[in-house]
């Protein structure tokens, strides 16, 4: 029966998709490792992970500031209340019982089945040009296919980029997003590991997406993968990550960073589902700074979680460089989902987009936090921002909390928010020709989710509707 | 054998505001044919309408139906569609990000529990669109998002072509629609009708009955039906309205 669901948005290459195996996100491994950090954090822990990576020292004195930073920052005052997360029980670095692999049959098949389950192995011979695989805290597999490696583009694993690239990843490594930041990014910058470096030379377009995909096994264990993207002047790059984890009684910590370096003319665009089990704190960091006339484009997808914060933001650097920020946000039962982001316009003739859709259900909150900031000489800017909650019941919550800078007056600007609950009418209609309720109501939400769906690859637009239908029905637990 | 399709015992209904709407209505429609319903505005005809839908802001507080011979009075909207009861609303709701051919294959899958498959159900879906003079292009549109109010009348038929109901009922197919659209939708009316089947047709004027003979006209005043007749009965509706018939039910 649970199949109903499926059949409409296939239309373009299948007609029938078969039952959801609601337990894939859920396998739960035996927590095997080569190592694992005591819980909490201390100098010590530091060293020793600095020392399990082989690090060079530069690596492990930013760690330790890293350390000091994190010490000294206090919690946000704002947002979602983050209580439940106890920094002294969380484990902050796990190896795998494994080596990085270059092909799936090297790696231990309990790891290995897992990814096959997400799909990992399939997407990467269907529609990917390079795969990396993370679980718990290290990469165990890496791809890329030949032809991109002769036109110079690199796509490794951070541990590896450090060594094989280390002049790169020094001018990059978190300049965009420095420690001092906030207190979960000065963590992120003393526990890091694992992540992905991509480096896109001058000129060269990579038509296939690369996809990254970080599987938190682990229980009680923080993951903390740091994604470096460098797309050179008129280069292009779509790069996709994933990211799940089974659900344990204690809490997890997600802290990851993202940094995205988009040059003059080039384009990128980066597509994330994050989905969480509900134990999980999601505390991410992502930002991209774009240079004259390039173009950065988000799409994320944001579900699970038991709180997530989560606020990309855009740094339109050079004159004529834009964002478009599309997202989708799904707060079940017991979730509390404040996202959004945030956009600088600090040259002239920049403009922005941001195109929000958020659900709440069960009592959910979904909250959309951002801010459009235009420096005084960003003259003739233009954003648009758009913002849509639906709500599937009367006790879940949404909220919407713009925050529009503007320090010129030759700008556009243009807002609106809509927040309503779903429709009994609709409801009633769909039911009228013979769709159960349950069904009705997926329907809805689904195409509520179409805009954000469209704008994947077909496979991924499957996988959200996929979790779409998982949260509606209250499964995942 | 029996030939009742749709059997209406005694019918009173009452909304959320409680305000009662049908009070103790009587109707009995048969396989194969036409019936009118007339009636001045806030008789109770959208009320008749959502009651044997099963819209749940109507709330039936005695009496029952029956359908092919089950008694329906509890089942839930989706079951009552799958036993071959089909609605065209009067305002249609828009749906975003669905579309018409999406809507229609879920219902499909939901009717017969077999996967649609996608060549046949186009190829389908092509020869109703013909026959409705409707361009197979809206098929790919979200459900009735930015159709105007002819079209949506038009793609309301259309779902019922598709779905095939035993009992199609419609709630003022015809009104706001020209001449050109009326015929249309009427091509797709007979198309629809056969024998077996039943329409159950709310209407305020005869454009569509032109085209679509009734076998029996009904008078719904204040909740009940006041008196049933042949075709003439409506064609005297629309030349003299319901006067005589409201002091009918004053007295």
């Amino acid at each position: 029966m649970r199949r109903k669901a499926w059949l409409f948005n296939m239309d373009k290459k299948k007609t029938f998709v078969e039952d959801i195996d609601r337990s894939i996100y859920d396998i739960r491994n035996e927590d095997r490792y080569s190592y694992k950090s005591d819980k909490g954090l201390t100098r010590d822990i530091i060293i020793e992970i600095s020392k399990q990576k082989n690090e060079p020292k530069w690596m492990l004195d930013f760690r330790l500031k890293s350390l000091e930073t994190y010490e000294n920052t206090a919690l946000p005052t704002w947002g979602p209340n983050l209580d439940d997360l106890d920094m002294d029980n969380i484990v902050t670095y796990v190896k795998p019982d494994t080596k990085m692999k270059g092909t799936w049959e090297e790696i231990p098949s309990e790891i290995k089945d897992t990814f096959v389950k997400l799909g990992i192995p399939k997407a990467e011979h269907e529609y990917l040009a390079g795969v990396g695989a993370q679980y718990d805290s290290e990469v165990v597999y890496h791809s890329i296919k030949e032809e991109l490696v002769k036109q110079g583009v690199i796509y490794s694993d951070m541990e590896s980029a450090i060594r094989d690239y280390e002049d790169i990843v020094k001018e990059y490594f978190m300049k965009l997003v420095p420690p001092n930041d906030h207190k979960f990014v000065a963590l992120h910058g003393a526990v890091w590991s694992g992540g992905s470096f991509v480096y896109v030379p001058e000129g060269v377009e990579v038509d296939i997406p690369l996809q990254s995909y970080f599987r938190s096994n682990s229980p009680g264990a923080g993951q903390f993968e740091h994604t470096l993207i460098i797309v050179e002047k008129g280069a292009k790059l779509h790069f996709i990550e994933g990211c799940s984890a089974p659900k344990y009684s204690v809490t997890n910590l997600h802290a990851g960073c993202v940094e995205l370096y988009v040059k003059e003319d080039a384009t990128l665009r980066y597509s994330t589902i994050e989905n969480w089990s509900r134990n999980m704190m999601n505390l991410n960091t992502k930002r991209a700074v774009v240079d004259k006339n390039g173009s950065i484009e988000w799409i994320s997808g944001s579900f699970g979680s038991k709180v997530s914060m989560l606020y990309p933001m855009s740094i339109l650097k050079g004159e004529g460089a834009r964002s478009e920020f599309t997202s989708i946000t799904f707060a079940g039962k017991g979730q509390i989902l404040d996202t959004g982001t945030k956009v600088v316009h600090s040259a002239p003739y920049t403009s922005s987009t941001i195109n929000t859709k958020s659900i709440s259900k069960g009592g959910g909150q979904a909250i959309y936090r951002g801010s459009v900031t235009v420096t005084p000489n960003a003259h003739h800017s233009k954003s648009t921002i758009s913002c849509e909650s639906l709500m599937m019941d009367d006790i879940s919550v949404s909220d919407t909390i713009p925050v529009l800078d503007i320090m010129n007056d030759e700008v556009e600007i243009g807002h609106e928010a809509k927040i309503g609950k779903i429709s009994d009418d609709t409801i009633f209609y769909l039911m009228s020709r013979g769709i159960s309720e349950e069904e009705a109501k997926a329907m809805i939400v689904r195409g509520f989710a179409e805009p954000i769906a469209k704008e994947l690859p077909l496979e991924y637009a499957v996988e959200m509707n996929n979790l779409i239908k998982l949260e509606l029905e209250g499964s995942i637990g | 054998m029996n030939n009742e399709l749709i059997k209406i015992i005694d019918l009173y209904t009452s909304t959320t505001e409680n305000k009662e709407i049908l009070s103790g209505l009587n109707l009995t429609v048969n396989k194969g044919e036409v019936h009118v319903i007339m009636g001045p505005n806030g008789a109770g005809k959208s009320t008749l309408m959502n009651a044997i839908m099963g819209h749940p802001r109507y709330e039936v507080t005695a009496g029952r139906i029956e359908f092919e011979g089950e008694d329906i009075t509890e089942l839930k909207t989706d079951e009552r569609a799958r036993k071959g009861i089909f609605l065209s609303f009067q305002t249609p709701e828009e749906v975003p990000g669905i579309t018409v051919e999406g809507m229609l294959k879920g219902a499909r899958f939901a009717a017969t529990g077999e996967p649609v498959r996608s060549i046949r159900f186009r190829k389908e879906m092509k020869e109703k669109l013909d026959i409705l003079q409707f361009d197979e292009s809206y098929a790919t549109r979200y459900l009735n998002v930015g159709f105007s109010g002819g079209e949506k009348k038009k793609n309301e038929v259309f779902q019922m072509m598709m779905l095939n109901p035993k009992l199609a009922i419609l709630d003022e197919i015809d009104s706001g629609l020209d001449v050109d659209a009326i015929r249309s939708v009427a091509n797709g009316i007979n198309n629809y009708m056969d024998e077996d089947k039943s329409l159950l047709i709310i209407t305020h004027s005869n454009k569509l009955l032109d085209y679509v003979k009734p076998d029996f006209v009904h008078i719904l005043m204040d909740g009940r039906i006041v008196k049933t007749g042949d075709a003439s009965v409506a064609k005297e509706i629309i030349d003299n309205g319901f006067m005589e018939y409201k002091e009918v039910v004053d007295l």
